[in-house]
């Protein structure tokens, strides 16, 4: 009786639930953004977009089980797409370039898609790889349209009006480019959770799951294996398209040297030290990512370490705690609290009802008695 | 004796699934050799014969999972020439995997509305933004889902994850995904392994409940059950059908218990203990 009501609550309220939170994600971004100093606005821009890509990421691996080591590689298609767009003098709105490359990007995640539905495993994963050392590689072939080696220097789009009376109201200072590309990295990131969120409990969500638990049970199931893999694909692919766009715009340079593979790999770790399949986790990974290594750095310097010394402290509390989270928190942070929670929620039920009958294993006197 | 050729055809209601002449080979081994069998509405199919003799690749034929060499597939009367397993829910049929193969990172529940999703029609765009009618379709498939699991009576595991759960309660989870399908006809891959003598009068029970609703074919190894629940049995061996036919048919073939049964049939007429009365 309980359980039908609760479960009415909260799945009518998908929609009002996501918008709540996003609502609140809103204001939170506005508020870090306008009253945050210059240096830390653009570390949570590049946090912002990190983390779109990161949670693009976790929905593909965690939700439908596709390992990508290659998704710097849809950062840079997004990035070059916006790059090329707002270096062609046509004025068109920051937000149109970013469209742009989510476009670009989502088609040629189809194509990967098609390609990825069909891999396992570790031939996935080598392909996503070789994708991710071959895009940065074409940037110098089409040295002319792509600028090669020395890449592509981003103008800074102009801030719109409304947006600069609305800061003005809200800071008493005229905001700089830099921080209007913030707060639009931001708020990207509130929509891209918002939506994703959405995805994931939906109907689509689960099949994505059902296929990365079980192929065969999900097929019984009327699942399209190869259609529910490309969906997912291509959603992801899409958000690390949005976040290579963003990226253009923050660090306001594209050039190989941004999406080399360690950029893949590096949203690889966010979500597995989050949890896998999770938004929050994906989340939590990005951030750890983007403030960790400021973090001990300063801590060094604090601890009277000379600039090199504290230098090389940013790798080693990131490697350790790394190794932390791998030891005690083998389901990623996200994924280990929520595993203690059912645990918790299971012990309480075991102690509140006594335990049903058909829990009971089957005996070998019952067998005998029949 | 004549079995085969006698009770080739059970006139008491439309031919749901229809196999003609299907053959299957893997490399020299004739996994299924010239097999015809049909199955009729509201009856229950057992299918039997020693191991290796075919039975799992005739279901996986029946499911799009393996193509056969020859022969085809019929499905109310209309040949299915490029059956995929992801078509056969969509044409009401559903399956039960003989390793369960439940989704182990989602909860009972889940597990059931994945099986459910043949009645679901949201798509994605509606998904991503949580318009209205999605929500509402989630609702109504997740009440469908309790409805199913509560007919089993494990409405209670709902949100559980299967591996936290004793077998006989994970075999109920797998059931109730296949029924949740409201399937025309239903496959049981050897439904009563691993149960107790009571779980298996249960299932007994229960399968001869879902006649009314749907024809039932299974492949078991407990003669006890194959014989007390099924209408008609075929038997399999060495790939070739030797025998179709009522229980008290096939119980007496002499093909049949030279090739298999022997000791099974005399043990099942003697303890006779009809799971359930049919
Ligand atoms: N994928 C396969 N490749 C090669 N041989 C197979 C394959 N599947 C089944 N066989 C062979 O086909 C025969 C029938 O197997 P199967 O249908 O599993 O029998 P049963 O389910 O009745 O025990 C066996 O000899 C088995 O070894
Ligand atoms: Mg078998």
């Amino acid at each position: 009786m309980q359980q039908p009501q609760a479960l009415r609550r909260v799945t009518d309220h998908t929609l009002g639930r996501h918008l709540v939170v996003g609502a609140v994600g809103v204001v939170v971004v506005v508020a870090l953004m306008s009253f945050l100093g210059s240096f830390r606005v653009s570390q949570l821009a590049s946090f912002s977009y990190l983390a779109i890509a990161a949670a693009g990421l976790t929905v593909l691996t965690g939700l439908n089980g596709q390992l990508s080591l290659g998704h710097g590689a849809f950062m840079a298609i997004g990035a070059y797409t916006a790059a090329v767009l707002q270096r062609s003098d046509s004025g068109l709105p920051v937000v149109v370039v970013l469209l742009g490359a989510v476009v670009v990007a989502t088609l040629v995640g189809a194509v990967v898609g098609m390609a990825a539905a069909r891999l396992h495993g570790p031939y996935l994963a080598g392909a996503t790889l070789a994708l991710a050392i071959a895009v940065p590689g074409l940037a110098i072939f089409w040295s002319d349209l792509l600028g090669g080696e020395q890449g592509l220097t981003v103008p800074l789009p102009e801030v719109p009006g409304w947006f600069a009376d609305a800061v003005f109201f809200l800071t008493a200072t005229d905001p700089s480019s830099s921080r209007y590309v913030a707060y639009l990295a931001g708020v990207a990131l509130v929509l891209v959770l918002v939506l994703l969120a959405n995805v994931s409990s939906s109907r689509v969500g689960r099949r994505w799951k059902a296929v990365r638990d079980d192929e065969v049970a999900a097929q019984l199931a009327g699942i399209d294996l190869g259609r529910a893999r490309v969906l997912a694909f291509v959603v992801s692919a899409a958000c690390a398209g949005l976040a290579g766009g963003l990226m253009a715009f923050v660090v306001r340079l594209t050039a190989p040297s941004g999406f080399t593979l360690t950029l893949s790999l590096t949203l690889v770790t966010a979500i597995v030290l989050g949890g896998l399949g999770s938004l929050a986790g994906a989340l939590i990974g990005a951030a750890l990512l983007t403030f960790l290594p400021q973090l001990a750095t300063g801590l060094g310097g604090d601890l009277g370490l000379t600039d090199v010394q504290a230098a090389e402290l940013a790798p080693l509390v990131y490697g350790v705690v790394m190794v932390l989270v791998i030891l005690l928190a083998p389901g990623g942070l996200v994924g280990t609290v929520r595993m203690r929670q059912a645990r918790r929620a299971a012990l309480r039920a075991a102690a509140a009802a006594p335990a049903p009958q058909h829990d009971a294993p089957p005996s070998s006197e019952r067998e005998r008695s029949s | 004796m004549t079995a085969v050729h006698a009770e080739a055809q059970h006139d008491t209601g439309r031919a749901l699934l229809g196999l003609e002449g299907v053959t299957v080979r893997f490399g020299g081994i004739t996994a299924l050799s010239e097999v015809s069998l049909d199955i009729s509405e509201g009856r229950v199919l057992g299918v039997i014969g020693p191991n290796g003799a075919g039975k799992t690749t005739l279901f996986n034929v029946a499911c799009g999972f393996q193509r056969p060499g020859e022969g085809r597939i019929t499905w109310k009367g209309e040949q299915l020439s490029r059956l995929r397993p992801h078509d056969l829910a969509g044409l009401g049929i559903s399956r039960t995997l003989q390793g369960l193969g439940l989704f182990e990172r989602m909860t009972v529940l889940e597990n059931v509305t994945v099986g459910a999703d043949r009645h679901a029609r949201a798509g994605f765009w509606s998904g991503l933004l949580a318009l209205p009618g999605s929500t509402r379709e989630e609702t109504a498939l997740r009440e469908r889902s309790m409805a199913a699991l509560a007919e089993l009576g494990i409405a209670e595991h709902a949100p559980r994850y299967p591996g936290s759960l004793p077998y006989a309660i994970r075999k109920k989870v797998a059931l109730a995904r296949a029924l949740v399908v409201e399937p025309e006809l239903l496959l049981l891959d050897e439904p009563a392994s691993g149960l107790s003598s009571d779980e298996m009068a249960e299932l007994g029970e229960l399968v001869r409940g879902l006649t009314d609703r749907m024809a039932v074919m299974l492949v078991e190894h407990h003669m006890d059950l194959v014989m007390s629940v099924c209408d008609d049995i075929a038997v399999l061996d060495f790939g070739r059908l030797i025998a179709r036919g009522t229980p008290d048919e096939v119980r007496e073939d002499e093909a049949v218990v030279a090739a298999y049964l022997g000791d099974a049939v005399s043990h099942a007429d003697a303890s006779s203990d009809p799971v359930a009365g049919s």
